[in-house]
């Protein structure tokens, strides 16, 4: 192994680390969207899509290539889209103050 | 160049971080979003720019397909999102196996060198992953879907697993020997098996896994997903790829790890042990009996109660009863009643569903409570309202030994001062297990449509109170 290769096995260890502390301390209420934003995220293979449609490869390479593109471009797209389109529905009490004092005071109550 | 993009891709990855990390609660969980946006755009422009990438129609043709595809694919009902999920694995798995592929071709064009042990094993786990996935996900999206060539209870057969072991093993022999010999007249054969191969375990891995069980499949796969994107990190020797995917890999071994922990069970469990097939040896034991109410009369318990806890599950989604939740939460709510949502992690199909459902539905995220944050109340709570939730709110779970889901977590529905339960039919759940807490002596059950039911609640509170 060259040490190029030990360097990439070193990101892959530390950026798993990295993933599961922060994942751990993302909100049990955000989970949907977690896995949405986390395909969409993963389909950063869109990379090694367009290197392969891009190259100078015989063509029937580059059509493996390009559907790869396509499939990447799919996630990512509707990923993000419907990733935002859920967060956006996560709100507190939309009424005035008023009512969130009110709320509070039963919660507090409560714990 | 090639310090420039090497500068992006470490901007890019840096910015997915934070995106995760926004994501902890739900007032900065946005902003991930468009740090996972930005981190995308930066990665696909600079790697685009590269010299060495041309036919650039080809590229522009593919992305704008992606577009036309996945914009609609976003709009789908909250209701299939988890089938949406599925479906985006796959997607992704695809991407993965394809361009595998292609570098295996490429890589015995430019010669055998080029294909060195450490990136043949590469290779073939991100081909394997990828196909595998490929499948395995298409299948979990038509089960959840309920298509119907798809079975939806559990196919078994004898010596199933057995039989997935010895495939697993051949394919590993074709491995080793390809990874061996990389530039092999008998390659290309044999790779073509391998992809064959991986198609196969996708749909093999899939069948046997019923519905409760869903939600830890989906997150096995998102996994399977991500790391199918490091090995071709590994393979293009591409360090963005491999953060990305590690990021996404941990993630799905970490909702697996919790959907697993709230249903008692094992990953290997999940994956070999077939559930909700074995349940027909006690039926019949003893006649028991339920007792219904009528929504006027569960409506007139609500009226007087102090605390509610309302338990969504699976039968809430099916019946696309949010709305109608979201109005009776309304009309308990103006009468000064305290409401909660007691929220098992394993309700619905996919982590996290319940939340998404309820949020759509307007209700304040503040409200909806775990299952272990909820559970030490619910000797205070008036009436436990579920809401299509069964296998969760089922308290043989504590107290039958024999019972498949024995151990696992639950909503302590039972030790609510009164239950009403909202069922659409006598039939046992999707686990195919009977239900104590239907029997119990605080226990009526309001059968009929959750929606419709909810809506004669709601209907009930309304006409009593002199509006406002």
């Amino acid at each position: 192994m060259t040490s190029e290769m030990w360097s990439t096995l070193f990101v892959f260890v530390l950026a798993s680390f990295i993933g599961l502390g922060v994942i751990r301390r993302v909100s049990r209420l955000l989970h949907t969207p977690l896995m949405s934003l986390t395909n969409a995220i993963s389909a950063i293979a869109v990379v090694g899509a367009i290197i392969v449609t891009g190259s100078d490869a015989p063509v029937w390479i580059r059509v493996l290539g390009a559907v790869a593109l396509f499939a990447s471009t799919t996630n990512i797209v509707s990923g993000f889209l419907i990733t935002d389109r859920m967060l956006k529905m996560f709100k507190t009490v939309e009424k005035p103050p008023a009512n969130r004092d009110d709320k509070r005071d039963v919660t507090g109550g409560q714990a | 160049m090639f310090g420039v993009t090497q500068l992006a891709y470490i901007v890019a990855s840096a910015l997915f971080i934070f995106a995760l990390h926004w994501m902890n609660t739900p007032p900065t969980a946005r902003r991930g979003v468009w740090a996972g946006v930005a981190a995308t755009t930066i990665a696909v422009v600079f790697t685009w720019a590269q010299p060495g990438i041309s036919h650039h129609v080809w590229i522009v043709l593919a992305i704008a397909a992606g577009f036309l595809v996945g914009v609609p694919l976003s709009r789908v009902p909250l209701t299939a999102v988890p089938q949406r999920t599925a479906l985006s694995h796959a997607f992704g798995g695809a991407a993965a196996g394809l361009v595998g592929a292609a570098e295996f071709y490429l890589g015995r064009m430019e010669g055998p060198e080029h294909l060195s042990t450490f990136r043949m094993i590469a290779l073939l786990a991100e081909v394997l992953l990828g196909f595998l996935t490929l499948t395995g996900s298409l299948m979990a999206a038509g089960k959840l879907q309920e298509l119907k060539w798809v079975p939806q209870r559990p196919v078994t057969y004898p010596f199933q697993n057995v039989v997935n072991l010895s495939l697993f093993v051949v394919a590993l022999g074709l491995a080793v020997a390809l990874v061996l010999h990389p530039g092999a007249t008998w390659g290309p054969l044999v790779f073509s098996a391998i992809i064959v191969l991986s198609l196969m375990f996708g749909v093999l891995l899939i069948i046997p896994i019923g519905g409760a069980d869903m939600p830890t499949v989906i997150a096995i796969l998102n996994a399977y997903a991500g790391l199918s994107a490091v090995a071709m990190g590994f393979v293009l020797d591409n360090k963005l790829l491999i953060t990305a995917g590690a990021l996404d890999g941990s993630s799905g071994l970490i909702l697996a790890i919790i959907m697993c922990k709230a249903m008692n069970r094992s990953f290997a469990n999940v994956l070999f042990g077939a559930f909700g097939q074995v349940q027909q040896v006690k039926a019949g034991t003893e006649e028991k009996v339920y007792k219904s109410e009528t929504p006027e009369g569960a409506a007139q318990a609500l009226e007087q109660a102090n605390f509610v806890v309302i338990i969504p599950g699976y039968g809430m989604a099916v019946a696309q009863a949010q709305h109608k939740v979201r109005e009776l939460y309304d009309q308990l709510i103006k009468r000064g009643i305290k409401v909660k949502f007691a929220i098992h992690p394993v309700a619905g199909r996919m982590p996290g569903h319940m939340n998404v459902l309820l949020a759509e539905a307007d209700i304040p995220y503040t409200d909806l409570v775990e299952m272990d944050e909820i559970n030490p109340d619910m000797p205070q709570v008036d009436v436990a309202l579920v809401v299509g939730a069964n296998d969760v709110v089922n308290p043989a779970a504590r107290t039958d030994k024999t019972s498949p889901i024995y151990g696992m977590p639950i909503i302590d529905a039972d030790k609510a001062r009164s239950v009403f339960a909202i069922k659409r039919s006598k039939n046992p759940g999707f686990a195919g297990i009977d239900n104590a807490l239907y029997f119990a002596d605080a226990t009526w059950m309001l059968f009929g449509d959750a929606k419709a039911v909810i809506g004669e609640l709601v209907k009930n509170l309304a006409g009593g109170s002199g509006m406002h």
